[in-house]
């Protein structure tokens, strides 16, 4: 920053209207399926019917003789052309499943894709579909987890030798001893359903051919166009100027676009292969069964207290149920291990044992969800602290003014390893309350209740490690470094200001606030800049946008980015201007000599450096552009208090929210109307992952939620309206003072959901320990709970 | 296969005449016959809503409907509404009141809000809920796009905001 900084219009704080939003709202954007490629073969799947079956042969003749089919692969086809990858990792004793774009062998659960058929359009692919015969052996299978874990299972992976990918044990002080003192204990056997993130937008690609250059340019739904880039570049032997990703308008992703998918792999092959254009759009059916799902785990946890409340000793054992395979690049480990990491929440916990077991099962893998692992592990220490609140005879909310980190306790070292730089957590806990009116709510809870009303409060406080930077990966043992972004600005020879980032925003609105961070600390005009992102060709090296990192990294990076570049800016300026750098200011597109009238605009500097002869002096004429990364090393810390008021329809067990507010600290705010907008849309997710969203398999392994209308997501008329409290509190220890926040809604509903539900039933002795409280599982609690009394 | 079939159908005030099949959806006949990809495809079976459309006035599914349906019939596209440098009032109320983040659902959104502009009163924002209650948006959470509509209607008559906590 120079001496006259102050004097910049504020362009980081303010609510400005999002660039993205013209052509969304006019139907122009530009999302993977819009794109027309000339002459394009479009690629349709035969996925498995079985969970887990040998392909004893595949007869594809008649798909191959259809009208309009150009080609039809099988995995015997591949096999000399396209190495398996692995998601592989430090961990030991992990078991890297081999992942390739068609089932080889057999198949591991229901919608993998066998079979690629490549036809002139959609429809006669898709025609072609049931013209293959594929004879099937069906094989033994354990379909739940705790089965599949066990030594006599069948194995979905035989290399692996067992179905448990791996384990993992955290371990601070001796739980179990201080547990077995403790004056008050509670348990319980929790369970978090699996989920999908049912983006609007299903998955889609679309692979274009440059025969002339060898060179592939994947359009691709995805968050991670970096990470595809290296991973195809890996498989298909090429140099990444040959291989392009792009993320062009992507229609959500929620973690379910953030992993390699074997219809990516596929469709580059045959682009190349077939020297064509070759396209893929999902459909729903697939997206249900095949994109990467969530959660998933079962954990016995137990929570030791004092008699005033204050934690002594947590353990807890989890199995997750992973699916299939290990995902690519994330890992199998990154869902349950990181249930099991950041299970002692915010709070000050003094010993503590979390293992986590990860196991294979014939379903779809599960994969990066939004919040990954912290919805689960928030429900559980969210559920067990107000259950050790109601042993002791004291409020939910005085339990967490007991427990929670205190603000002069920061950085504090969590019981797993994690360290939680200043952040509010008290602050968040006290205004969610005050927001809310927590003690008229209490009173009119009683009130409801002496009516015999199913009325209930619930809190939730959590924390999330947020930004990670190199120090940390973003699955435990993962070899990728997701800890470092890019950003690349330069101003071409009309003045305009073009930034481009490794980031990969899919309705995040990063080309708004990435260009508010430029625009002030570059000094130019929002409308002058334009943010290039979503494309792997954009800079050097970058991932993609995911584990809300995008304004933390891609934020620090355009901050050193737009600096450096001022500098160089001002340097121009001082010879036009015949005034030192450090008398002028950059602002609104100018170059001011402080004090005067006297400037000159953007414009006019490129000018004199690109094309203006004798203007500068040769030395003075360096190319107007500045790169730069930013690392944040650990990450930063952004927390947030969740608290719902909700009734229960005693006739048909819907569930009715009746205030929902939010009290978080994502840090330094670039643009308030976004930062809502996001919490928002994560609680609404959170809501639907406590009432409504569930991944059903009968026991056979055939999943039953294949359709919007057996896979609930929550529309308008189930979410109500939230309050959102901003807890702005620079984080101590990233460029800008930016927290990650776009998981945070995600986190903190299902456990604030399931302690009002809890606590509306309180009266009846009902407890709740799984998710989605659906009105069905709700019916049986009651029911049970009323059959015991 | 069914021989192909010659329409001719209004879209945006535009007439066009084109051969179809008589299985081509209205969805993939808009986006790929004639190129307007702004009606977005989230579930074709309905239920999503990111490919509704005005048809002679009322909101359909695209995905539900076979082009050949449209024979002589007038229909209206995200398109139609106001292009980037002139956004209609709902378009303008959706940017100023952030109600879209991806802006996949959001044709869908517009095209329904529009429907529900011209026939219903809105005046509550249940309602509003209510009317919307065949489209999902997996972004926003809801909530700026009913106080979008809100914005365009004009304000809810005072105590049945759904903002306020409803006591009973």
């Amino acid at each position: 920053m120079t001496d006259a900084a102050h004097l910049r219009p504020k362009m980081i704080g303010a609510s400005v209207p999002r660039t993205e939003d013209a052509r969304l709202l006019t139907g122009r954007g530009a999302f993977v399926d819009d794109r027309k490629l000339p002459d394009a073969l479009h690629v349709a799947f035969v996925r498995s019917i079985h969970p887990h079956a040998r392909i004893r042969a595949i007869d594809a003749t008649r798909a191959l003789a259809a009208p309009g089919v150009a080609a039809v692969y099988t995995a015997a086809d591949l096999e000399d052309v396209v190495p398996p990858i692995r998601a592989t990792s430090r961990m030991s004793g992990y078991y890297a499943t081999p992942i390739l774009p068609l089932a080889l062998g057999k198949v591991r659960y229901v919608g993998e894709p066998v079979v690629a058929i490549l036809a002139e359009s959609r429809y006669l692919a898709e025609d072609a579909l049931e013209l293959v015969e594929i004879d099937y052996e069906a094989l033994p299978m354990a379909i739940d987890p705790e089965t599949a874990a066990r030594p006599d299972a069948p194995l979905l992976h035989e290399a692996a030798g067992t179905n448990i990918l791996l384990t993992r044990e955290f371990k601070r002080g001796d739980a179990e001893g201080d547990i077995a003192m403790a004056p008050v204990r509670v348990k319980g056997r929790f369970r978090m359903r699996r989920r999908t993130p049912a983006a609007i937008e299903v998955r889609a690609c679309a692979a274009d051919y440059d025969a002339g250059r060898d060179a592939l340019t994947l359009y691709a739904a995805t968050q991670i166009p970096g990470i595809l880039r290296d991973a195809l570049a890996q498989i298909f032997d090429l140099p990444g100027h040959r291989l392009r990703v792009v993320a062009p308008d992507v229609g959500g992703g929620f973690g379910g676009k953030a992993s390699l998918y074997p219809e990516e792999i596929l469709t580059c092959l045959a682009a190349r292969q077939l020297g064509r254009a070759v396209k893929w759009t999902g459909d729903r059916v697939e997206d249900l069964t095949a994109t990467s799902q969530a959660f998933d785990e079962i954990i016995d946890a137990e929570l030791a207290v004092d008699s005033q409340g204050r934690v002594l000793g947590l353990t807890a054992d989890a199995i997750g149920d992973v699916g299939a395979y290990s995902i690519y690049p994330w890992t199998a480990a990154l869902e349950p291990v990181q249930v099991v990491s950041f299970l002692p929440g915010p709070y000050r916990v003094p010993s503590y044992r979390g293992r986590v077991r990860a196991v294979a099962t014939p379903k779809a893998p599960t994969g990066p969800y939004r919040g990954v692992g912290r919805p689960v592990s928030t429900f559980v220490i969210e559920r067990l602290m107000d259950m050790a609140a109601r042993e002791i005879g004291i409020d939910p909310l005085e339990i967490r003014r007991r427990n929670l980190v205190a603000d002069d306790e920061f950085p504090y070292k969590v019981a797993s390893g994690l360290v939680w730089d200043k952040s509010g957590f008290h602050a968040c806990l006290e205004q969610a309350c005050a927001a809310i009116g927590y003690d008229a709510l209490r009173a009119r809870q009683a009130e409801a209740r002496a009516a015999g009303r199913w009325f209930g409060i619930g809190i939730a406080s959590y924390a999330e490690l947020t930004g990670i930077g190199s120090r940390i990966s973003a699955a435990p043992g993962m070899p990728i470094n997701t800890g470092t972004e890019t950003a690349s600005i330069r101003i071409d020879s009309t003045g305009a200001v073009t930034a481009a980032f490794g980031v990969a925003a899919h309705g995040q609105g990063l080309e708004t606030t990435l260009a508010q961070v430029v625009a002030e600390h570059l000094g130019a005009r929002l409308a002058d800049i334009r943010i290039v992102q979503g494309d792997s060709d954009a800079v050097g090296g970058g991932t993609g946008t995911y584990a809300s990192r995008s304004t933390v990294l891609a934020g620090g990076a355009a901050i050193r980015a737009a600096d450096g570049l001022r500098e160089k800016v001002l340097q121009v300026a001082s010879h036009l201007l015949e005034a030192a750098p450090r008398d002028l200011v950059a602002a609104d597109g100018r170059v001011t000599v402080v004090g005067t009238d006297r400037s000159v605009t953007f414009r006019e500097v490129a000018r004199a450096v690109y094309a203006e002869m004798g203007r500068l002096p040769p030395e003075a004429r360096e190319e107007l552009a500045v790169t730069r990364n930013y690392d944040p090393i650990l990450g930063t810390t952004s927390c947030a208090t969740h608290i719902a008021a909700l009734e229960i329809d005693p006739q048909t067990y819907i569930v009715r929210i009746e205030r929902y507010v939010v009290a978080e600290d994502c840090g330094r705010i670039i643009n308030p109307l976004i930062v809502d907008g996001q919490v928002h849309g994560g609680v609404a997710q959170g809501i639907g992952a406590a009432l409504y969203e569930e991944v059903i398999h009968d026991e056979n392994g055939q999943i039953l939620t294949g359709s919007f209308v057996d896979y609930v997501v929550p529309a308008a008329g189930d979410i109500p309206p939230i309050e959102v409290v901003h807890v702005e509190s620079m984080s101590p220890t990233t460029l800008g003072g930016f927290r990650g926040m776009g998981e945070g809604g995600t986190i903190g509903a299902p456990a604030a959901i399931a302690n009002a539900v809890a606590d509306a039933l309180a009266p009846l002795g009902v407890d709740v320990f799984e998710l989605p409280v659906t009105p069905a599982r709700l019916f049986r609690l009651i029911a049970n709970a009323q059959a015991r009394s | 296969m069914t021989a192909s079939r010659t329409i001719t159908v209004t879209v945006n005030g535009r007439r066009y005449e084109r051969t179809v099949e008589p299985r081509l959806l209205l969805a993939d006949f808009l986006r790929h016959t004639l190129g307007l990809t702004g009606t977005h495809v989230g579930c074709e079976h309905g239920v999503c809503g990111a490919c509704t459309v005005i048809v002679d006035g009322d909101s359909v599914r695209a995905c539900l409907m076979f082009a050949v349906q449209l024979d002589g019939r007038t229909i209206e596209t995200v398109e139609g509404l106001g292009g980037p440098g002139k956004l209609n009032a709902l378009q303008e109320a959706f940017r100023a009141h952030h109600a879209l983040q991806c802006g996949f659902c959001t044709p869908g959104m517009l095209m329904t809000a529009t429907d529900l502009l011209r026939k219903r009163p809105l005046a509550t924002d249940d309602e509003i809920r209510d009317g919307l209650s065949g489209n999902l948006c997996r972004c926003t959470g809801y909530e700026h796009i009913v106080k979008a509509i809100r914005a365009v209607v004009g304000p809810a008559p005072s105590g049945t905001a759904a903002n306020a906590a409803t006591d009973d």
